[in-house]
């Protein structure tokens, strides 16, 4: 029970963190990644259910795919809006999902799919009987956020794009490649949130409206966790996946999708800085 | 005399409408120290962005090592063997010591070598070695400004751009500082570029010396016979001699124009 609460938490977590990691890095936010979301889980079910590919194949197909669509936006639409004001780079990250979805709607039709998953069974661990689509988001998010953890901590370029997103013009004066490294950034953020779409997959079915409700969400998640704190992001997200499952749970119909939001606003009243986040503003 | 290692020529640099720099042109030989000094606002900082690239001049060229380097992006100058050491530090602030300086050496494809240089700069600066997995933004000014001279060094360049690393800094630092600035000329021949308000330490150890006011190079001259200069003396080094007042240091600026 208390499973599929922290299992939805993760995926808003996956893309509070594609938020935050784009945020941190080039100061935009991008509002089409609940479209990316949506795109991630519309391969890999083109590839598994129309191509007859093995699960994990389609699976890696849609993440390479939606990785490099993620870098080819950076570097074909995004880094021509560097430097105008936040609120047309918002319009424009908001129109380019409103295009992935009449995309996706034109390409696979706006139907409702169900993707076939490895996962369908149950598994008992100590006594209590958890599903394994939602175990499988759990497992999936803890497995990338170490992947993750690892790359931007152990690599090179991992730790040139922290450097990157700290001080982008120490990092010219370093010698790194800044524009590539905003893509690379980009391809990251775009791969994890379809990874969040195809671990949603089995639990919400796919359609091109799937990315819209989750991005909200975990837009709330990321500001929760303090709009540019990747562990806030998580923790954020499972907080929201919780309160929603609570809410849904103990509250008369209709507060499911509102207690968020809620709590959120109060979130805000208390502590503005979000949960991890810190008063100081970073350098330009 | 041989062609200098770097040549600035008439170069005209704008904010928007506002032109910084108004035709400025100075030489750096290889191997030696050179500095510009000028007040606060003089255009320092915006002559160095313009020569590491960060900023791109109207007109006028800027030649390294015999290559045309004025529309290059400041990755690119950098990879050429040319450092900066950006005014106020510039450090990044959440990554250790250690890594900061990993990421100096960027570029670099020798990590033997890179190991070495690790050393050296630790012996440079003994503090940064036994602060190496300190994040870099909780250290002092002076520590971050040894940091960022050390990150640039880790490049392994044949040349280094330093603005006003005393800034903020009490003067045994600055001492200690322009020491090893010295020592990297010195020991390792990187040229030096030097641009500083601290006239008295930057000509006790600069060869040669440029003076800029508002954008424009006023003075040039040996570090030697600049501090001889009567308006040298007076105004970056504040010491005023006896008569040089009133009306006479208004007609002394005049005759640097
Ligand atoms: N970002 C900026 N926008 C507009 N004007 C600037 C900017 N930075 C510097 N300036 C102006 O350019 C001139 C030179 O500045 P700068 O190169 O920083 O001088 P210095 O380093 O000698 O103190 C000053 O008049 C300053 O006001
Ligand atoms: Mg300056």
């Amino acid at each position: 029970m208390l499973l599929n609460g922290v299992a939805v938490g993760c995926i808003y977590g996956l893309v509070a963190l594609g938020f935050v990691l784009i945020y941190k890095a080039t100061e935009l936010v991008n509002f089409a990644q609940g479209d990316l979301l949506m795109l991630g889980a519309f391969v890999a079910y083109m590839a598994i259910a129309w191509w007859g590919w093995d699960y994990w194949l389609g699976f890696g197909l849609a993440v390479v795919v939606v990785a490099l669509f993620g870098a080819l936006l950076d570097r074909s639409v995004l880094r021509k809006v560097i430097g105008q004001p936040q609120f047309a780079v918002v319009m424009l990250t908001i129109g380019l999902g409103a295009m992935f979805r009449t995309f996706a709607s034109v390409t696979w039709g706006s139907e409702i799919y169900t993707l076939t998953t490895p996962f369908d069974g149950k598994t008992v661990i100590a006594g209590a009987t958890f599903s394994d689509q939602y175990l499988s988001i759990v497992v999936g998010t803890i497995l990338l956020c170490g992947t993750l953890y690892a790359f931007f901590n152990y690599t090179r370029i991992g730790v040139a794009m922290q450097a990157t997103s700290q001080n982008q013009l120490a990092a010219y004066y370093m010698g790194i490649p800044v524009k590539l490294i905003f893509s690379f950034i980009w391809a990251i953020s775009a791969a994890t949130a379809a990874v969040a779409g195809i671990l949603l997959a089995p639990v919400t079915l796919i359609d091109i409206n799937m990315g819209l409700a989750v991005a909200l969400k975990a837009f709330a998640a990321a500001v929760l966790g303090g709009f540019g704190s990747i562990p806030g992001a998580l923790v954020g997200g499972i907080v929201i996946g919780l309160i929603e499952l609570f809410a849904g749970r103990f509250l008369p119909d209709g507060f499911k999708d509102a207690a968020p939001y809620v709590v959120l606003l109060l979130m805000l009243a208390v502590r503005p800085q979000g949960l991890f986040g810190s008063l100081g503003r970073k350098k330009v | 005399m041989t062609e200098a290692q770097l040549k600035v020529s008439n170069i005209e640099t704008y904010y928007g409408p506002i032109m910084a720099i108004r035709g400025v042109s100075f030489e750096v030989p290889k191997g030696d120290i050179v500095t510009i000094l000028g007040a606060n606002g003089a255009g320092k900082t915006t002559v160095l962005k313009t020569v590491s690239g960060v900023m791109d001049p109207q007109k006028g060229s800027v030649t390294f090592e015999g290559r045309e380097i004025q529309r290059m992006d400041p990755d690119k100058v950098m990879r050429l063997g040319m450092s900066h050491v950006p005014e106020g530090r510039e450090v990044f602030p959440f990554l250790s010591v250690r890594e900061n300086l990993r990421m100096g050496a960027y570029t670099r494809r020798d990590p033997d070598g890179v190991a070495k240089d690790l050393e050296t700069v630790f012996g440079y600066f003994p503090v940064l070695k036994e602060r190496a997995d300190q994040r870099a933004g909780s250290l002092s000014g002076g520590e971050q400004q040894m940091l960022a001279i050390s990150r640039a060094l880790m490049a392994n360049p044949r040349m280094m751009l330093l603005d006003e690393p005393s800034l903020g800094l009490s003067p045994k630092l600055v001492k200690e500082i322009f020491d090893i600035i010295v020592r990297i000329n010195k020991e390792r021949g990187v040229t030096i570029l030097l641009v500083e308000q601290n006239a008295n330490m930057a000509l006790q150890v600069a060869d040669y010396g440029y003076v800029l006011e508002v954008g424009r190079i006023v003075m040039a001259d040996t570090c030697e016979r600049l501090l001889q200069k009567e308006d040298i003396k007076e105004f970056y080094l504040g010491i005023k001699e006896e008569g040089a007042r009133g009306q006479r240091r208004w007609k002394k600026r005049k005759t640097w124009r």
